[in-house]
């Protein structure tokens, strides 16, 4: 059995049949070749898969496809402005915010939805508000930096 | 002249695509017409296999295949090697049981793999994988490290007697124990140094592709060191010749170690990708991982230290139990026996050490390097022992380790326990860093803790390590079944921009710009310009990978000696187009010149020339302009620090809080420092994560894994971990021409014992002279309440 889904991801219109157990995260993945978008835990917590739903940070693979029906996503592959980085993915790079990467579109996009919340964000507020995000390489330090340095960047 | 050579703090070439979700994982990866594998697992710890009905599953939607143990043997597939033979202190070889790629007969932990599924789809090869009967008798199986090797314990193998891989020993008996004996002190500690689960947040995933027309395999796999998976997987395990294998390693998401191994899962998409006559796609989700990813430490020690009445130790003698798991993985063996005791020295004059290792086998995933590798364990037994001595004596910590510091004039030294140190001031890295720390500070830090009604303590350490593995010679009389050296290729272009051909692997590590950056610096090139290709056993001519902190060191050498050879040829074809001599060419600021004359070539110049030999003297002058070199190091390089923690403890609840972390390191030279703190930072991080928060368990009765996710297993968070105060010293390492010495891995042996000596510290008032790894709130609230003897028994 297959069920049709349609939304908006980074500014396309999208729509597929789909198995109707299909995670968000795989549809991203799977169906529209976004692997930006990644799969790190099968228990919601690592935070690798987070992308924008409406706006709002979402684990993607919290989510199934149809639940994001008629939404608007945003991805990782969404967030820059042709060859310009977004202020938060440049301040990624000034602070050397990653190692691997695998971590990263995660962190971005959680460190985009932190600093929309929290314009001026202080050291505990950004370590507290990436609670659900898991970094085994920066030991967080580069992050923190990174996630305050691009708030500020952001207008904050 | 460039600004992006070495010591520069250039931002990574890495990053834009990492950061924009161009990263290009295994996972990401999808082959035409490819299938999906899902994994049969054990979910026993023991037990005997009666027979497996696979029909069900077989005739289930999408499904193409179910291959079981006896598929592989029917095709003649071998184990999974060990690639390092220990000795017993008998002189007898280890015992080395079979590690079949799926279970002959037996299950030997939960999770060892049973049988394989293939279909259209991933969802459909799950579905099918819940069908496969197997019918297991159960058996009783142990899991507990201390007593795996007593006779009455469930046997793993029966080709190990008591459990028992190997009974080994390192050092001098004799002169540890008249040194001890002679001793006026002796201090004693019984430490576990627990299992840990690596954690690279990208799961392994493999994609097995056979070409029919080709009648060649590639592997797309997330390790380490293609070349060794290649070496391991065709010679061991498929019998095929290396021209039939290409290994591709893509970006890959961390490793840690645990990407290092030649796994099954390699093997049987490879094998199985012929089999079936499309790709075949494997990829891991987290339950897996912790099922099947080789795990970390899980010692059990007692260590005793001699001290003269002046405080200056006489002798060190240590007896472990190390857990290798159900099978031996690629390094198991030697992870805690050559890679642990001979940096049992530490930074001390200590002068009679002896080591003794059992080595036992566990119904448990396989144990192998995670980072630190061995020398974590030894770390923290000695700063540990070390700092128990201080108390027991009356010094104060920095003292005590004053009093037995190798002093840098002593440099290099002969250790009694068979290395030789390439230098460094291991004091002057304790005084920077109680400096940098604000010692003198303290008791007033913990006055007003106190008056807060909180614990305050302070911990040290002072670590060295081993890096750069290895000079081939030395693994080689020490039962290594491999060279442990590092190949690089450097070609200039007709056009003048550069490739260079390393056989290590960054997967995390910033290769693409550490390794453009010493190009930069010798050829006087932009880092634009150089391209750094690693991870394909088709584009490199051999390599044997990361790990060990050894890339820089050993790979990165090799690049540089090989960009010598490029200048050299370089001057010739400028000597030859300049009508002057080769002897007289000099290279500089991008330019070959002839001496005292105005008459250059420009680099780019050259390069084209090299491509375009019109008029060579060929029986002299080779067109092309690429150069291999394959570095084999002299020596280990050490690098060593000082780390200083400070906590904070709630009596009430026994929350520890990390309130300051001061590191000083000595890496020797750095080639970028913001890549080098990163490293630091996420080392000391993960060496924090095992002080406080993780911990594999195994359930004694079942064998059943208990932290099999993130709910169970605690990974640091940000909110766990402070930021850090770093700094280096510098002492060039004479072992190679860069004189680096090595930077990813210290924080993780550092750290543990720096942060549970700042624990013990904050509890000595309280009677508490030890606590186990992590340091959890429980464990530090009973310690609190119950006294230190009810801690010690757990
Ligand atoms: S994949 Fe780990 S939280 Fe979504
Ligand atoms: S950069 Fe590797 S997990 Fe965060």
């Amino acid at each position: 059995m297959t069920m049709n889904v349609s939304m908006t991801v980074n500014g396309k219109a999208v729509a597929a049949e789909v198995e109707p157990r299909t995670l968000l995260v795989q549809y991203l993945r799977e169906h529209l070749g976004l692997t930006g978008t990644h799969v790190g835990c099968d228990t919601s917590q690592c935070g690798a898969c987070v992308v924008h739903v409406d706006g709002a940070s979402v684990k993607a693979c919290t989510m199934l496809a149809a639940q994001a029906e008629g939404a608007t996503v945003v991805t990782i592959e969404g967030l820059a402005n042709g060859d310009a980085l977004h202020p938060m993915q440049e301040a990624f790079r000034d602070n050397h915010g990653l190692q691997c990467g695998f971590c990263t579109p995660g962190m971005v996009m959680s460190a985009v939805d932190i600093a929309t919340r929290h314009p001026n964000p202080s050291e505990q507020t950004v370590r507290e508000q990436l609670e659900g995000n898991i970094c085994r390489c920066t030991g967080y330090h580069n992050i923190v930096k990174a996630v305050q340095a691009g708030a500020k960047a952001m207008g904050g | 002249m460039t600004d992006t050579g070495i010591g520069a703090r250039v931002l990574r070439k890495e990053d834009r695509r990492f950061l924009t979700g161009g990263g290009r994982y295994v996972d990401d990866i999808n082959r035409p017409n490819q299938t999906h594998a899902v994994l049969v697992r054990s979910p026993h710890a023991h037990a005997t296999i009666n027979g497996i009905n696979a029909k069900a599953a077989e005739s289930a939607p999408g499904v193409i295949a179910v291959f079981a143990g006896a598929d592989t043997a029917a095709d003649g597939l071998g184990g999974l090697p060990c690639g390092w033979l220990i000795n017993s202190k008998d002189g007898s070889p280890m015992a080395e049981p079979a590690h079949p790629v799926l279970a002959q007969g037996k299950v030997r932990h939960v999770g060892d793999p049973v049988a394989v599924v293939i279909a259209e789809t991933r969802g459909q090869a799950r579905d099918a994988a819940e069908l496969v009967e197997v019918d297991y008798t159960e058996l009783p199986s142990v899991v507990d490290t201390a007593t795996a090797a007593n006779p009455d314990q469930p046997q793993v193998h029966d080709e190990a007697a008591n459990n028992t891989c190997y009974d080994w020993e390192f050092g001098d008996k004799a002169g540890a124990d008249a040194g001890l004996a002679n001793a006026h002190h002796v201090t004693k500690l019984d430490l576990v140094n627990q299992r840990l689960v690596p954690n690279a947040i990208e799961p392994r995933a493999a994609i097995g592709d056979y070409d029919s027309g080709e009648d060649r395999y590639t592997l797309y796999t997330t390790t380490q060191n293609p070349h060794v998976i290649r070496l391991l997987m065709c010679t061991a395990v498929l019998n095929l010749p290396e021209t039939k294998v290409r290994v591709v390693a893509p970006d890959v998401g961390g490793g840690f170690g645990s990407k290092i191994y030649h796994y099954a899962e390699e093997a049987l998409v490879t094998w199985a990708s012929r089999k079936v006559g499309r790709p075949v796609k494997w990829t891991a989700d987290r339950t897996e991982a912790f099922l099947s990813d080789a795990q970390g430490r899980d010692h059990v020690t007692h260590v005793e230290l001699g001290l003269d009445k002046d405080g200056k130790f006489t002798a060190l003698k240590i007896s472990t139990v190390a857990n290798l798991g159900a099978y031996l993985s690629t390094f198991g063996s030697a992870i805690p026996t050559y890679f642990y005791a001979p940096i049992l020295a530490g930074v001390y004059t200590t002068p009679a050490i002896y080591c003794e290792v059992l080595g036992v086998f566990t119904h448990s995933v396989a144990v192998d390097a995670y980072r630190g590798a061995g020398r974590p364990e030894a770390c923290y037994l000695l700063e540990r022992v070390v700092d128990a001595a201080a108390r027991e004596t009356g010094l104060d910590p920095a003292e005590i380790r004053r009093r037995n510091f190798i002093p840098e004039s002593a440099q290099p030294y002969q250790t009694p326990i068979a290395l030789v140190y390439d230098g460094g001031n291991y004091q002057k890295n304790m005084e920077d860093c109680l400096a940098a720390a604000d010692a003198a500070g303290f008791e007033a830090r913990k006055a007003e803790s106190a008056a807060r009604g909180m614990l305050r303590g302070f911990g040290l350490c002072c670590y060295i390590e081993f890096c750069g593995a290895a000079p081939s010679a030395v693994a080689g009389a020490l039962g290594a079944r491999a060279g442990l050296y590092e190949a690089a290729t450097v070609r200039v272009n007709p056009s003048g921009s550069i490739s260079v051909m390393t056989g290590t692997h960054g997967h995390g590590q910033s290769h693409e710009t550490t390794f453009a950056q010493l190009v930069s610096e010798q050829l006087g090139v932009d880092i634009g310009a150089v391209e750094i290709v690693h991870g394909d056993t088709d584009k490199i001519a051999f390599g044997m990978g990361t790990y060990g902190s050894r890339s820089l060191p050993v790979g990165g050498t090799a690049i540089v000696k090989s960009l010598d050879k490029v200048i050299d040829k370089g001057k010739k074809i400028a000597g030859h187009i300049l009508e002057a001599s080769a002897d007289d060419i000099e290279f500089k600021d991008g330019q070959f010149a002839v001496s005292g004359t105005d008459k250059a070539l420009a680099f780019g110049e050259v390069a084209g020339a090299a491509y375009v030999p019109h008029n060579y003297p060929l029986e002299e002058l080779e067109p092309g302009l690429e150069e291999t070199t394959y570095f084999d190091p002299p020596n280990f390089t050490f690098p060593a620090g000082c780390y200083i923690c400070e906590v904070e403890i709630d009596k009430d609840t026994g929350v520890t809080r990390i309130d300051r972390f001061t590191a000083v390191d000595d890496f020797g030279v750095l080639v970028n420092p913001n890549i080098v703190e990163g490293q630091v930072h996420g080392g000391l991080v993960q060496g924090i994560g095992q002080a406080l928060y993780e911990g594999c368990q195994y359930d004694a009765e079942s064998g059943q894994l208990i932290t099999g996710s993130y709910m169970d297993y605690c990974m640091p968070k940000a909110s766990d971990v402070p930021s850090f105060a770093i700094s280096t010293n510098e002492t060039k390492s004479p072992t190679n021409p860069l004189g680096v010495r090595g930077c990813g891995e210290a924080g993780a042996i550092g750290a543990p014992p720096a942060v549970i000596n700042a624990v013990v510290d904050a509890l000595k008032d309280h009677g508490v002279t030890h606590i186990d790894m992590p340091a959890t709130p429980e464990k530090v609230w009973r310690a609190i309440h119950g006294g230190a003897t009810a801690m010690a028994a757990e």
